[in-house]
C-alpha cells in the first residue's frame, strides 16, 4: 500500500466505520447488497417474532412441536402450505420456528468468535515479541485442525443444545479474526496518533480499546457478517448428521435430516428447509460482500 | 516461473530454498504435537469421553474383561501425560485398535487416505478450473452488472447446503438417468480392460468432487477477482498503460501473471473445507474415504479411530499448507528466502 490515500480508515482515525463519509452512499448504490440487507432484516423480524409468538402460545398455521399422527406426510395444501412431516407436524410452522435457532446460533457463534479473535489479535499485534509469537503459533495450530472434524467430535461427545452448538462453532472459528485484527494492529500501532496517545500517558488498555481497536474494526465487521452465514451452514450440516440441535426442537438441518428417508415421497421435507437455509446464508453473504466493497477504495476506483 | 526456479538449480543457489523447506518441516513438528495434545484432551476429557465407551454407560453389566481391555488400551491407570505418550506410541505402532473390530486404528484410517486424497485433488482441479476464468471475467467488469451477477451467483453456490446438492445430484444421476455413481466403482461389472475401469473410477470420484468443489469455486473465484483487482492497481500497470498497450494486453500479460501467485496459497484454505465436506458428501455418495469412516466412528463412539482421524486430518492440512508455502516461494521471488 504505497500511498496512504487509499486507506480512509487511517486518514480519519477517530471515525467509526458507519459514520465514514460515503459508506452508506456507496453501499446504497449496490442493488443486490441492499436487497440482501432488507431480506436479512425481514428474516430477523420473522424469526424472532415467530419465536416470541410461539412462546406466548400463538402458533400459525399449526403447532410446530405437537405430533398429529392422522396428518402424516400431507403434501402442501391450503391448510398446510408447506406440507406436514412424518409425525404430522406442520412443516411451515417448523421452518418458521427453526429460523430463530439458525439466527441465534449464527449470531452467538460469531459473537464468541469475534470476542476471542479481537482479544487475542489485539494483544498479539499490540505487544508483539514473544506474546505475539506464542499466540500466533497457537493460531497456526488451531488452523491446522480440520475445523469440521473438531466441531463434529466435540458435538458428538456433548449431546448438544442450541447454546452448546453455538459455543462449539464459536470457539473453533475465531482464528481468521485474530489474524485480521493482529494485522490491523501491526500497522495502526505505528501511527502518529497512537504515539500521541502514548505521549499523553494513556495506558495500554486505553490505547488498545479507545484508540486502535475502533479503527481495526471495519474489516472485522465484514468478517462477522460473512461468518454468520458460515455458522448457519455449519449448524445445518451438524444437525443434518444428527449431532447438532436435537429433536423435538426444530432446526433447518434436523428437519432435513428427519425428512431424508422420505425424499422420494415427501420432497417438501427437504426442499423448504433447504430454501430457508439458502435464502438466509445468501442474504448474509451478499450483504457482507456489499459492505466490504463499500469500504474498499480499490473497488470504487475506475480502471 | 518454473524455468526461473530451474535456472537457480546450481547447488549454492538451491541452498536457501532447501533451508526454507527444512525450516518449514521443523516448524510442523511442534505444531503436529500440539494438535495431537488438543485432540487427546478433547477425546479424553469431554464429558462422556472416558466412560461413554461403546455401550458402557448404557450397560453396567458389561463384560468386565472387555471393560478392562478398553481401560488398558487407554492406560487409564496412568497419569494423564503418560496416557498421552503411551497413546501416541500405540498409535504409531498400531497397538491402538478400533473398538469396533479390534483392527489397528491407524491402519483403518490410512487405507481410506488414498480415496480421500483423490477426491480432494479432483475437487481442487474442478474448483480451480472453474473459478479462475470466473474471477478474471468478474474483475474485468468490476462494479458493473456482470460482476454483480457473478458475485451473487458464486455466493449462491456457497449458500447451497452441500448435502442438499448431493441429494439432488444423486437423485438425478442414479434415480432419473440410471447412471451408477455411488461407491468407488460400479458394482458387479467386469471391465474388459484397465482403461475402462479407470474411467469408471474417475467418474465415481468426479461426482462427489463436483459437490465439494461448488463451495470452493465460490471462494476461489472471489479470491481470484480480488487478486486481479489488486494487481490492476499496481504502479507497473500504470507504466504498461503509459507505454500505450491495449487494455487487454495490460490485463492478461501484466496483471494476470502477478494475480495468479496468491492463488497458489488457496490450496491451504480449500483443503480443510474439502475434508470437512467429505464427512457429509462421502456419506451420501457411499464413497469409501476418511470422511465416511469419521462419521461411522462418531456414531459408534470409536475413540481410537476418532483420535487417529483428527491427527491424520491435521497432518494432511500441515502438508497442504507446506506445499502451498513452498510453491509460493517458487513462483514469487519476492518471498523467496535468501
Amino acid at each position: 500500500m504505497p500511498d496512504g490515500a487509499t486507506q480512509p480508515a487511517i486518514d480519519a482515525p477517530q471515525e467509526p466505520v458507519l459514520k465514514q463519509i460515503g459508506f452508506w452512499q456507496r453501499f446504497r448504490k449496490n442493488g443486490p447488497a441492499v436487497t440482501a440487507l432488507v431480506v436479512m432484516v425481514l428474516l430477523f423480524v420473522i424469526g424472532m417474532g415467530y419465536w416470541a409468538l410461539h412462546g406466548l402460545g400463538v402458533n400459525w398455521p399449526a403447532d410446530p412441536l405437537e405430533p398429529n399422527p392422522p396428518a402424516q406426510l400431507i403434501a402442501p395444501c391450503w391448510q398446510h402450505p408447506l406440507g406436514t412431516d412424518d409425525l404430522g407436524r406442520d412443516v411451515m410452522s417448523r421452518v418458521l420456528l427453526g429460523a430463530h435457532v439458525s439466527l441465534m446460533i449464527g449470531f452467538v457463534a460469531v459473537g464468541i468468535a469475534i470476542v476471542i479473535g479481537i482479544i487475542l489479535g489485539s494483544i498479539s499485534g499490540y505487544f508483539g515479541g514473544w506474546v505475539d509469537m506464542v499466540i500466533m503459533r497457537f493460531v497456526d495450530m488451531m488452523m491446522c485442525i480440520p475445523t469440521f472434524f473438531l466441531i463434529l467430535t466435540v458435538a458428538a461427545l456433548l449431546q448438544p443444545s442450541i447454546w452448546i452448538v453455538a459455543l462449539i462453532i464459536g470457539v473453533t472459528s475465531w482464528m481468521g479474526t485474530a489474524r485480521l485484527v493482529r494485522a490491523e494492529f501491526l500497522s495502526l500501532r505505528e501511527m502518529d496518533y497512537v504515539q500521541a496517545a502514548r505521549a499523553t500517558g494513556a495506558g495500554h488498555a486505553r490505547i488498545i480499546f479507545r484508540h486502535v481497536l475502533p479503527n481495526a474494526l471495519p474489516p472485522v465487521f465484514v468478517t462477522a457478517v460473512l461468518g454468520v452465514a458460515g455458522a448457519i451452514l455449519t449448524e445445518a450440516s451438524l444437525s443434518y448428521l444428527g449431532f447438532g440441535v436435537q429433536p423435538p426442537d426444530p432446526s433447518w438441518g434436523n428437519i432435513i435430516s428427519g425428512g431424508k428417508q422420505y425424499i422420494l415421497d415427501a420432497w417438501w421435507l427437504i426442499v423448504f428447509p433447504s430454501v430457508a437455509i439458502f435464502i438466509t446464508t445468501l442474504s448474509f453473504y451478499v450483504a457482507g460482500e456489499g459492505m466490504r466493497v463499500a469500504m474498499d477504495p480499490k473497488e470504487t476506483k475506475q480502471i | 516461473m518454473v524455468g526461473a526456479a530451474i535456472d537457480r538449480a546450481e547447488p549454492e543457489a538451491l541452498t536457501p530454498m532447501w533451508t526454507f523447506i527444512i525450516r518449514r518441516l521443523l516448524i510442523s513438528i511442534p505444531l503436529l504435537i500440539g494438535i495431537t495434545i488438543i485432540s487427546f484432551l478433547i477425546i479424553n476429557l469431554a464429558p462422556g469421553g472416558q466412560v461413554a465407551l461403546p455401550g458402557m454407560e448404557m450397560n453396567p453389566g458389561l463384560n468386565p474383561k472387555v471393560r478392562e481391555m478398553i481401560a488398558k488400551q487407554f492406560h487409564f491407570d496412568r497419569s494423564l501425560p503418560v496416557q498421552y505418550v503411551l497413546m501416541m506410541k500405540d498409535m504409531v505402532t498400531g497397538d491402538l485398535t478400533s473398538f469396533k473390530d479390534q483392527r489397528s486404528a491407524i491402519g483403518k484410517v490410512l487405507e481410506r487416505l488414498p480415496a480421500t486424497l483423490a477426491l480432494s485433488v479432483m475437487a481442487f482441479l474442478i474448483s480451480t478450473g472453474g473459478s479462475l476464468p470466473l474471477g478474471i471475467y468478474a474483475s474485468r467488469h468490476k462494479g458493473r452488472w456482470r460482476d454483480k451477477v457473478i458475485s451473487v451467483a458464486s455466493f449462491a453456490m456457497l449458500s447451497l447446503p452441500s448435502f442438499w446438492v448431493a441429494y439432488m445430484l444423486v437423485l438425478l444421476i442414479v434415480r432419473v438417468l440410471h447412471i451408477p455413481a455411488l461407491g468407488l466403482s460400479t458394482f458387479g461389472v467386469d471391465f474388459q480392460n484397465g482403461f475402462r475401469e479407470a474411467v469408471d473410477v474417475s467418474w465415481h470420484v468426479f461426482m462427489p468432487a463436483v459437490v465439494l468443489a461448488l463451495g470452493g469455486i465460490a471462494g476461489e473465484s472471489r479470491y481470484m477477482r480480488a487478486s486481479m483487482v489488486e494487481a490492476m492497481n499496481e504502479d507497473y500497470i500504470r507504466t504498461a498503460r503509459a507505454k500505450g498497450l491495449s487494455e487487454s494486453a495490460v490485463a492478461y500479460k501484466h496483471a494476470l501473471r502477478n494475480s495468479l501467485r496468491p492463488i497458489v496459497t488457496f490450496v491451504g484454505y480449500l483443503l480443510p473445507a474439502f475434508l470437512g465436506g467429505a464427512v457429509i458428501i462421502e456419506q451420501i455418495f457411499g464413497y469409501p474415504g476418511m470422511g465416511r469412516l469419521m462419521y461411522q466412528a462418531l456414531l459408534e463412539r470409536d475413540m481410537p479411530v476418532l483420535m487417529v482421524e483428527l491427527t491424520i486430518g491435521s497432518a494432511l492440512l500441515l502438508v497442504g499448507n507446506m506445499i502451498a508455502d513452498v510453491l509460493y516461494a517458487v513462483v514469487d521471488p519476492r518471498v523467496r528466502p535468501n
